[in-house]
């Protein structure tokens, strides 16, 4: 067994060194469908203690059905998107809401989606669901998508608009599925989304989840997942860009419970402007069952000006000796004034070495999405987002 | 013909106890077809006087006057200045990850010349120079300086320098690090570039062991931030023999 641990030694957040155990095993959190079971955060929480819960509360609120996004789907043939009611939906779901918001979107979504890929379906297209928040009311959703044994296909969510949203999307990649989940929040920076994605990865299978997040006031995504069976393989990807005002949140939950799984955590995500805030919190429980596993999970904040503040904390809970490996490395460093001298000593103009050194942060992540239509829009948006911070060049 | 002048410059750095002069007055002209030789020991300040010349934020400029053909160098941004035909080959070239030298070479070129290389010619023009730098073509495709050698990084410096054509090349400690292989090499490309055409270089060494390799034309000695004494090649010699005691005792 080894373990790496691997912290660029510039500019570390303190917490962020030493991958935490902490207080109370992950394994012992709270999962329910009711809402009553998770009292109201009032962010002095463990989990919720990064998060500016003052502003979330019409998602912790009890109350009807609520609004709604406006939905366009897109899918390839053979693929169903069916509405289904909230007991079928329980049935389905691989393992319970983790937190108040998830059992409010749960119990208030008055039913959920099911979007259905069949077994040994080899699907050349992605699957496509945009979602766009018209503001108003509060919204819940819920998604279950189940990938068919054997199946291979690319499940493309995108937000954008104004809303106020708490989501539960409970995934299910059954044994020997190569299922892709791509989310992208491209919000307006009005919106506050919730989530908590739940993948069960079954035999063999191969589950890639990649988060995109661009826009929104305050995103806080949990991505989660725990294994049907031996041999499954988790890739956790996040690449998040965060202005000022912006406040964006990424967790993630991989529960070892089977053996010989694998799972590989990379997220990334470069801060601008002086308010900017984001949170990476990497949580892997290798339990006693899950021997031969091999783990592996990284962050990496690029800050690129003043006053914002990325935290990065992996937590590491391991309950047997017999795995293949586990490491993790996270490291928040500023922007490198001896990188941006270098490349304008050789004539390259400041807001082109900018661009480089930041496109160059994202390359090794942007190479592991290979979504094409994903990491042109991400190098768009990117793109985008230095062109507005830095000002065009003159 | 290019004339890059320096006179009576004077150089700060913010240091934890406070600003601390460098540079006291350095005096140095290096015309076109020009090769000056500056050496000086440990901490004399001949980076320091590299750097100001390039542009580094870290170097506060007290007095005197950079000028390139006339034209003030020290209002220049440091891209300016490299658009302006200036090139700075680093004592300690800088990791940049995720950009390939390839990309980074492009960009480099492009935003000298002003328009995009021909494409073909290019391509052409980086692998020759690679060839003869012995640099493997796998290079072209790592990120730059990552992980590169020592030596490589010198290469890959004086690779740029042949690229992108500069009137004026500082070469801060280009030899230092290197194998006397990897020096032969590195001074062929220098004496290359300076064959193919009517660059003056400004080559910043603590040792005589590549003059060896690159004749300069003038020696200057660089004591405690300025040139101490100007000469022939045959300064180097007797730098060689005696080495830099005489200057330093001096000062006492
Ligand atoms: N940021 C700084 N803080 C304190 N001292 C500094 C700083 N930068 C440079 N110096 C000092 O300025 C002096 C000149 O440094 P410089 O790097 O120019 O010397 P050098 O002649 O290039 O030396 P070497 O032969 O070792 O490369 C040294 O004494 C160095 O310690
Ligand atoms: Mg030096």
């Amino acid at each position: 067994m080894t373990i790496v641990t691997n912290d660029t030694p510039a500019h570390v957040d303190p917490q962020s060194r030493l991958a935490t155990v902490p207080d109370s095993s992950r394994a012992s959190r709270t999962a329910s469908f009711d809402p009553a079971d998770f009292p109201v955060p009032s962010g002095r929480e463990e989990e919720w203690r990064f998060t500016p819960v003052d502003r979330l509360g019409a998602l912790f609120a009890d109350g009807p059905a609520s609004g709604h996004l406006e939905r366009s789907v897109q899918l390839p043939e053979g693929v169903t998107l069916t509405d289904i009611s909230g007991e079928q939906a329980r049935s389905l779901a691989s393992r319970p809401p983790n937190d108040r918001a998830a059992a409010q979107a749960f119990a208030r979504s008055g039913g959920a989606v099911r979007l259905d890929i069949p077994a040994e379906a080899q699907l050349e297209d992605a699957a496509r669901i945009r979602l766009t928040g018209t503001g108003g009311e509060p919204v819940f959703g819920h998604v279950v998508l189940t990938a068919g044994r054997h199946s291979k296909a690319t499940v493309i969510v995108e937000h954008d608009g104004t809303a106020e949203y708490s989501e539960f999307f409970s995934v299910e990649a059954q044994d020997g599925a190569d299922l892709t989940v791509v989310t992208l929040q491209r919000w307006n920076d009005d919106s506050v989304h919730l989530g908590q994605h739940q993948a069960l990865v079954g035999r063999d299978a191969s589950y890639r989840h990649i988060v995109v997040t661009l826009g929104g006031a305050v995103v806080r995504l949990n991505s989660n997942v725990t294994y049907a069976g031996p041999g499954g393989d988790a890739t956790l990807l996040g690449v998040y860009f965060a202005d000022a005002g912006q406040h964006l949140e990424h967790r993630s939950f991989v529960d070892h419970n089977e053996p010989k799984g694998t799972s590989l955590v990379t997220y990334k995500g470069a801060l601008q402007g002086e308010t900017a805030r984001t949170v990476w919190v990497g949580d892997v429980l290798i339990r006693a069952e899950a021997e031969g596993i091999d783990t592996y999970e990284l962050n990496r904040n690029l800050v690129l000006s003043d006053g914002a503040r990325a935290d990065s904390i992996p937590n590491l809970e391991i309950e047997t000796g017999d795995i293949a490996g586990a490491g993790h490395a996270s490291s928040t460093g500023r922007f490198d004034d001896e990188q941006l001298f270098y490349l304008m000593s050789r004539g390259i103009g400041e807001y082109e070495a900018r661009r480089l050194v930041v496109r160059g942060f994202f390359a090794d992540i942007i190479v592991k999405i290979g979504v094409p239509e994903i990491v042109d829009t991400l190098m768009e948006a990117i793109e985008e987002e230095l062109a507005t911070d830095m000002g065009t060049p003159a | 013909m290019t004339t890059l002048e320096i006179k009576d410059l004077h150089v700060t750095v913010e240091t934890e106890t406070g600003v601390k002069e460098i540079l006291r007055g350095v005096d140095l002209t290096v015309r076109s077809g020009e090769t000056h030789a500056i050496m000086g020991p440990n901490g004399s300040g001949k980076s320091t006087l590299a750097y100001s010349v390039a542009g580094h934020p870290k170097y506060t400029i007290t007095s005197g006057s950079v000028t390139l053909d006339g034209e003030d160098v020290l209002e220049m941004g440091v891209d300016e200045r490299a658009q302006a035909g200036l090139f700075l080959a680093m004592q300690y070239p800088v990791e940049v990850p995720g950009v390939t030298v390839s990309n980074f070479l492009r960009t480099a070129k492009t935003a000298i010349d002003g328009e995009a290389p021909k494409l073909r010619h290019w391509v052409k023009d980086v692998k020759e120079a690679m060839t003869s730098l012995r640099m493997d073509s796998s290079f072209a495709e790592r990120n730059v300086n990552e992980g590169f050698s020592g030596g490589e990084k010198k290469r890959h410096e004086i690779l740029q320098m042949e690229l992108l054509s500069p009137k004026i090349a500082i070469l801060d400690e280009t030899d230092s690090g290197l194998d006397v292989d990897a020096l032969k090499v590195v001074s062929e490309g220098v004496n290359r570039v300076k064959a193919s055409s009517d660059i003056g270089v400004m080559l910043i060494t603590h040792y005589t062991r590549i003059l060896r390799y690159i004749t300069p034309d003038h020696v200057h000695v660089f004591i405690d931030g300025k040139v101490a004494e100007s000469g022939g090649p045959e300064l180097a010699e007797r730098l060689e023999n005696e080495g830099y005691d005489r200057y330093l005792t001096a000062q006492v």
